[in-house]
C-alpha cells in the first residue's frame, strides 16, 4: 500500500507526528495523521485529532442547527458513534446569542455535547435571505427576521459568534454567490472571501482551542477556483473546505470542482466539502479526496418518513408498507432495526413524533455505518472494489448509474462493471 | 374466570385512607406486578409520547402495566389480524404488560355518537364505530392482558339527564354481558383479564347501581368511568367514588379514567382507587411545562432542605398568566390550561436560568440539562423539547406515586398531603398577592 501510515512502524511515529505538526501552525489545536491512502483512487482514512475527541475520516456530520439535533438526545447520539456534528452560528447567533451560549461555556456546555462541534460562519444562511442581505467589503447586511433590526455580520462579527459558541472547528465568512450564478460576481465574491479570510484569522481569539477552517470559493469556473486555492493554501489555516458547491450546479461541473480542489491542497489538512450527503456523492466524493461532510438532508427527509436504506430509501408512511413485518433493513445494526418493524414503524407515524426519532436514529446510522465501512475498504485497500458494490446494490442496473458518478470516479481509475 | 390470574394483594386498608397493596401474578408468564395505589404507563400505540425506547430506558421505576387504547390501534385491525401474533409482537415490545382501553384519557371525546348497539372511537383518519362483534374482534388482534369492556361513557357533561345516564348504565351492563359471552368463546382470549366499566354520571343511586351489578359479573377489576377532570368538582367525584367502591369487592382493583392532577389523584386514593391512567405528565408536556411539585414528606430537616430548594426557589415563578387555577376547575378545557404543579418553560425568566428543572431530580433532563435549554429547544419549536420534558414529567409524576405509596404505608399521607396541597394554597396566596401589586 502506497499509504504512509502511523499506525505502522511505531518508531515512526513521533517523526511524522513532527512534520505533521510541523506544516501546521505551531498552536494549532489539531492534528491529522494519514492512516491510509487508496493506491487507485485519491480516498484517504485519517485520524483526525480535535480538542474534544478524535474522529475517524472519511465523516460525515450530522447537523444540529438550533443546538439540537431533531428529537435525538446527545446520548442517543454517541451511542450511534457520531464524532462531531455541526451547529449554525446564524440560528444560535440569533437565538439565544452568543452572550448567553458564553455563559452556558459554549455550545458545548450549553446542549451538553461532549464531543466535537463544528459551526459554520453564518453566511451561507445569507442565500436564502437574499432578498434581505446586501454584501459590501464590510460584510453581510441583513434584517433580523426576529424585529427587523438591521444586522451586519462582518468576518470579525462571524468569529466572535464562533469564538463565543466554542466550537472545534470555525468557518470563514465567505461571500456566497449560488453556484448558478456566473460572471464578474463570482470573481469578486472569490477575491473578497480571501481577504476576509485573513480578517477570520486576525479576529479568532481561541486560535489554540479552536480551528479556523478556509473556504474554497470561485464558483464553477477552474480559473477562479484554481486562483483562490492559489492564495488560500497560502494562508495558515488548520484545515480547507470547498464551497460554494451543490446548490443546484449541474453534477458535471460539481465534481470537476471538487477533484480540482483536491488537485491542490496541502495533504496533511482535512479537506471538508460543505454540503454534501446522499449516499452517492458521499462514496464518489470520498474518492477524489474529500475527508469530511455535512448535510441536512438526512435527518430532514427522515421527518417526512423517508428511510435511507443501501438500495435507496424506503417511505415508511406510504401503504405499502402497513402490512410489512420486516425492519427497515434487516441487516442495520441501528437500535430502531433491531426492535421495530416498518409496518408499526408506519403505523406509529400516525399517532406520535416518536416515528419520526426512530427514523431519524436510523437515518444517522445509515450515514455514519456507510462512512465507517467506506474507512475500512480503505484501510484494507479494497475501496475500489468497495465502490463497485456498492453502486451494483443501490442502482438496480448498470445503465441506471449517474452518468457524472461513472465519469468522476473514471478519473480516479475506478471504472465500474 | 377461566385463566385468571391476577391477584390483588392489599397490605393496608384504612377506610377513608386509602388502599395500600401490590397486583401480582400479571402478564403472560406471571411474573410482573403493579404496586398500588398507582398508574399505568400512558401510551400512544405502546409508545410514550415523544421518546424511543431508548430514551424510556433511562427511566427506572416505570409502571408495570402500559396501556393502549382503541383510538389508536382500531385503524390497524386489519393489520393486527394479519400479523396474527398480537400487538405485543407487532410494536416489538416483547416483554411489556398491555392494558387495553377503548379512548385516550388525553384526548375529549365527542358526544353524541353513541348507540344502542354501538361506541365510536376517533383515530387519526376520523371516527370508527365499534359494536361488540367489532371491538371483540379487536381484542382478540390485539391480544391484550386486560382490558376495558365496550362502554356508553357519554355521561360526563353537565347536566345530562338521569334518562341518558340511566340508559348509559343499562347499555353498558349488556354491552359487559355480551363482551364477557365472546370472551369465555374465544380461545385466542385465555388468561386475558376483563374490566367491567361502571357509569352513572353524577347520579348517586345510578353510580351505585351501575356498581352493585358489574360486581355481579365475572371480572377481574373496574373501570369508574365518567369521573374525569372537568366533569364535576372533586367534593362531589369523592362522595361518589367513595358510594360506588362500597358496592365493589376489596380484592379487586379499582381503576379511575381521566383523573391525573395530584390533587384530585389524592382525594380519589382516599376515597378507594387503586389505579389511574398517567396522561397528565403528558398533558404538561404539551404545554411546555414542566412538574415541579414537592412531595417530599421527610421529617429529617437535612433532606428536607436538600429536596425542597427546587419548590421553595419557585416562589412566584409557577404561574404566569397570573390565573390559572383560580378558575376553570369545573371547565372541561380546563384540561389544556396550566395547573399550580408546574412551571412554564417558555416563560421569558428562564432563558438564562442555569438550574435544572427541578434540583435533585435524577431524571436524564435534569441531569443533563437546564432550564435555559429547555426555554431555547421551545421558543425554536424543537422536537428535543417533548423528549425531555415528557422524561422528566414521566419520572416526577411517578416518583409522586412512589411517594403516596410510601406515605401510606407509614401513615405520613396528611404530611403529604400538606405537601402537595398546601403548596397549591400557598401558591395561590402568592398569584393573588401578584395580581394585587
Ligand atoms: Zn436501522
Ligand atoms: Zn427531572
Amino acid at each position: 500500500m502506497a499509504a504512509t501510515t502511523e499506525c505502522g512502524a511505531d518508531v515512526n511515529t513521533s517523526e511524522n507526528n513532527m512534520s505533521v505538526m510541523k506544516a501546521l501552525s505551531a498552536a494549532s489545536p489539531l492534528t491529522l495523521r494519514v492512516v491510509a491512502e487508496c493506491p487507485v483512487t485519491k480516498a484517504r482514512a485519517c485520524d483526525l485529532i480535535l480538542p474534544h475527541c478524535a474522529v475517524s475520516t472519511p465523516v460525515f456530520m450530522p447537523v444540529g442547527t438550533q443546538g439540537t439535533l431533531k428529537g435525538i438526545t446527545v446520548d442517543q447520539l454517541e451511542g450511534l458513534g457520531c464524532e462531531i456534528c455541526l451547529g449554525n452560528t446564524y440560528h444560535l447567533g440569533m437565538r439565544p446569542g452568543p452572550d448567553l451560549i458564553e455563559k452556558a461555556n459554549g455550545l458545548h456546555g450549553f446542549m451538553n455535547w461532549k464531543r466535537n462541534l463544528l459551526t459554520d460562519s453564518g453566511g451561507f444562511q445569507m442565500v436564502s435571505l437574499v432578498e434581505l442581505s446586501e454584501v459590501t467589503e464590510e460584510g453581510v447586511k441583513f434584517k433580523s427576521p426576529y424585529d427587523g433590526e438591521e444586522i451586519l455580520l462582518s468576518p470579525e462579527k462571524s468569529i466572535s459568534i464562533q469564538n463565543s459558541l466554542g466550537s472545534d472547528i470555525m468557518m470563514q465568512l465567505d461571500d456566497v454567490v449560488s453556484s448558478t450564478v456566473s460572471g464578474p460576481r463570482v470573481e469578486e465574491a472569490m477575491h473578497r472571501s480571501v481577504r476576509w479570510l485573513d480578517r477570520c484569522i486576525a479576529a479568532n481569539k481561541n486560535p489554540d482551542k479552536q480551528n479556523l477552517f478556509a473556504i474554497i470559493q470561485g464558483g464553477l469556473d477552474a480559473e477562479l477556483r484554481q486562483a483562490c486555492l492559489d492564495e488560500m493554501t497560502q494562508r495558515d489555516v488548520p484545515g480547507f473546505a470547498i464551497g460554494g458547491l451543490s446548490g443546484g450546479e449541474e453534477k458535471d461541473d460539481f465534481w470537476r470542482m471538487v477533484t480540482l480542489s483536491t488537485d491542490h491542497l496541502p495533504r496533511e489538512k482535512p479537506r471538508y466539502l460543505m454540503g454534501v450527503g446522499y449516499a452517492v456523492d458521499l462514496v464518489v466524493c470520498v474518492a477524489l479526496g474529500c475527508d469530511m461532510f455535512d448535510c441536512v438532508f438526512p435527518t430532514r427527509t427522515a421527518r417526512f418518513g423517508s428511510a435511507l436504506v443501501p438500495w435507496g430509501s424506503l417511505q415508511v408512511k406510504h401503504k405499502q408498507y402497513a402490512k410489512d413485518f420486516q425492519p427497515i433493513d434487516p441487516d442495520c445494526p441501528c437500535p430502531t432495526c433491531k426492535r421495530h418493524s416498518r409496518a408499526y414503524l408506519h403505523a406509529l407515524f400516525k399517532s406520535d413524533t416518536a416515528a419520526m426519532h426512530y427514523i431519524t436514529i436510523h437515518n444517522i446510522a445509515y450515514q455514519l455505518t456507510l462512512m465507517r465501512s467506506v474507512r475500512r475498504s480503505i484501510v484494507d485497500g479494497c475501496f475500489p472494489e468497495f465502490i463497485r458494490t456498492f453502486m451494483k446494490r443501490m442502482f438496480p442496473s448498470r445503465d441506471q448509474y449517474p452518468g457524472w458518478a461513472v465519469d468522476a470516479l473514471a478519473s480516479v481509475d475506478v471504472t465500474l462493471d | 374466570m377461566a385463566g385468571s390470574r391476577m391477584k390483588l394483594e392489599l397490605s393496608r386498608v384504612v377506610q377513608g385512607r386509602g388502599r395500600l397493596g401490590v397486583l401480582k401474578e400479571l402478564g403472560k408468564t406471571g411474573q410482573h406486578s403493579l404496586e398500588v395505589p398507582g398508574c399505568l404507563l400512558h401510551t400512544h400505540l405502546g409508545t410514550v409520547p415523544h421518546l424511543t425506547q431508548e430514551t424510556l430506558q433511562t427511566l427506572s421505576n416505570l409502571p408495570s402495566v402500559t396501556q393502549l387504547t382503541l383510538s389508536n390501534i382500531a385503524e390497524h385491525q386489519e393489520v393486527l389480524e394479519e400479523f396474527k401474533d398480537g400487538f405485543r409482537t407487532f410494536a416489538g415490545l416483547h416483554d411489556a404488560v398491555f392494558y387495553c382501553s377503548l379512548h385516550d384519557p388525553a384526548t375529549p371525546c365527542l358526544t353524541g355518537y353513541t348507540t344502542n348497539k354501538t361506541v365510536s372511537v376517533w383515530g387519526s383518519g376520523g371516527r370508527i364505530e365499534l359494536t361488540v362483534a367489532k371491538f371483540m374482534a379487536l381484542q382478540k388482534a390485539v391480544q391484550p392482558d386486560w382490558y376495558q369492556s365496550m362502554a356508553d361513557g357519554e355521561t360526563w357533561q353537565n347536566n345530562t339527564s338521569r334518562k341518558r345516564v340511566r340508559k348509559s348504565v343499562d347499555r353498558t351492563l349488556a354491552h359487559l354481558d355480551e363482551c364477557l359471552l365472546v370472551h369465555q368463546n374465544s380461545q385466542e382470549l385465555e388468561g386475558v383479564e376483563v374490566f367491567g366499566v361502571v357509569e352513572g354520571g353524577d347520579f348517586l343511586e345510578e353510580r351505585v347501581r351501575s356498581g352493585r351489578e358489574t360486581a355481579k359479573r365475572p371480572v377481574a377489576g373496574f373501570c369508574l368511568d365518567g369521573l374525569q377532570t372537568g366533569s364535576m368538582d372533586q367534593a362531589l367525584r369523592t362522595q361518589l367514588i367513595t358510594a360506588v367502591t362500597k358496592e365493589l369487592p376489596e380484592d379487586k382493583p379499582r381503576l379511575l379514567q381521566g383523573v391525573g392532577r395530584p390533587d384530585e389523584v389524592l382525594a380519589c386514593v382516599e376515597a378507594g382507587v387503586d389505579l389511574f391512567e398517567s396522561f397528565f405528565p403528558f398533558q404538561v408536556t404539551e404545554r411546555g411545562c414542566a412538574l415541579c411539585f414537592s412531595f417530599d414528606t421527610s421529617p429529617d430537616p437535612e433532606l428536607a432542605g436538600r429536596a425542597a430548594p427546587a419548590v421553595l426557589e419557585l416562589d412566584g415563578e409557577r404561574d404566569t398568566s397570573g390565573e390559572t387555577q383560580q378558575n376553570g376547575d369545573l371547565n372541561p378545557d380546563d384540561q389544556s390550561r396550566m395547573t399550580s404543579f408546574e412551571i412554564n418553560l417558555k416563560d421569558k425568566r428562564y432563558k438564562d436560568d442555569f438550574r435544572p428543572l427541578v434540583e435533585g431530580c435524577g431524571c436524564y433532563c435534569c441531569k443533563n440539562h437546564q432550564r435555559v435549554y429547555l426555554h431555547h429547544l421551545l421558543v425554536t419549536n424543537e422536537l428535543l423539547a417533548g423528549v425531555l420534558l415528557m422524561i422528566h414529567n414521566t419520572a416526577h409524576y411517578h416518583a409522586f406515586f412512589a411517594a403516596l405509596r410510601e406515605a401510606l404505608a407509614n401513615d405520613k399521607l396528611e404530611v403529604l398531603k400538606r405537601r402537595v396541597l398546601g403548596e397549591r394554597g400557598r401558591q395561590m396566596e402568592i398569584n393573588k398577592t401578584d395580581k394585587s401589586e
